[in-house]
């Protein structure tokens, strides 16, 4: 697998959320991606940046583009130093909120991208990593 | 700041939204379109995000809220115009906009609101 476009976005004010899925949606456009699952991606990278700002107290996302054969992928890594998720099977249950949303954010971002992974530590912060493949 | 403008359409609004939405600006429009509905009495509200590439759950509590609030204000409110892909996104996403009413375009939804309106002045 390699990696083709690697850059890293700063996500600190919900201003950066417009920001991060402008530049998600031109990745996904120059990947190739069809015009829904150009829509899941930002839709995703929306959800998951709010997360970084309002849970994880501002952090920053990390954008790949990779090639593995005839597969291109969008790979996006969401980082933060924020008080972390204690029970993270009840933070990907539709309808759970810790805020004022909607619960949506992980669980509806798992189904919208091909490949999820989600690494938290109380009192550390959070990294959930997700890829979608064309 | 960026301004979503509100349109006067006869006994109806139209909300037509053209810019990415940012947070401050979706909270300023909660604002402008409950003082319209009472400056202008109006029966219904027409929310057109044909433009709009994505909502995601941000949004849809905000289309929920406007709903509400026109609601409570005593006018109808419809969302008109939502892309295919975005309504395709929305169901997986798992944005079920339950107390949202939507119409394929503007025209569509002011039948729906006529209707509603002249339901009620009936009854």
């Amino acid at each position: 697998m390699d990696v083709q476009k690697d850059e890293t976005l700063e996500l600190r004010q919900t201003e950066d959320i417009v920001r991060v899925r402008q530049a998600a949606r031109a990745w996904a456009v120059a990947l190739g991606f069809s015009l829904v699952d150009q829509t899941k991606i930002v839709t995703a990278t929306s959800e998951l940046a709010r997360n970084t700002i309002e849970h994880g107290r501002g952090g920053s996302v990390r954008m790949r583009s990779l090639v593995n054969g005839v597969h291109k992928g969008l790979r996006l890594d969401f980082v933060d130093t924020g008080p972390g998720i204690a029970n993270i099977e009840l933070a990907l249950r539709d309808g759970y909120t810790s805020g004022t949303g909607l619960g949506l954010g992980l669980s509806g971002s798992r189904r919208l991208m091909s490949e999820f992974e989600i690494k938290s530590e109380v009192g550390k912060g959070t990294h959930v990593s997700v890829t979608r493949w064309t | 700041m960026e301004k979503i403008p509100i349109l006067r359409m006869g006994r109806f609004l139209l909300v037509s939204i053209q810019v990415d939405l940012h947070d401050r600006v979706a909270l300023q429009l909660q604002e402008d379109l409950t003082d319209q509905i009472v400056k202008t009495g109006a029966k219904g509200v027409l929310i057109d995000i044909s433009a709009l590439e994505l909502v995601d759950s941000f949004i849809g509590r905000m289309l929920n809220n406007l709903t509400s609030m026109s609601r409570i204000l005593d006018a109808e409110t419809v969302v008109v115009g939502m892309r295919p892909a975005v309504a395709i996104t929305l169901v997986e996403l798992g944005l079920e906009l339950g107390g949202v009413r939507t119409a394929l375009n503007v025209e569509r939804g002011m039948e729906l609101l006529g209707g509603a309106a002249f339901g009620r002045s009936k009854g």
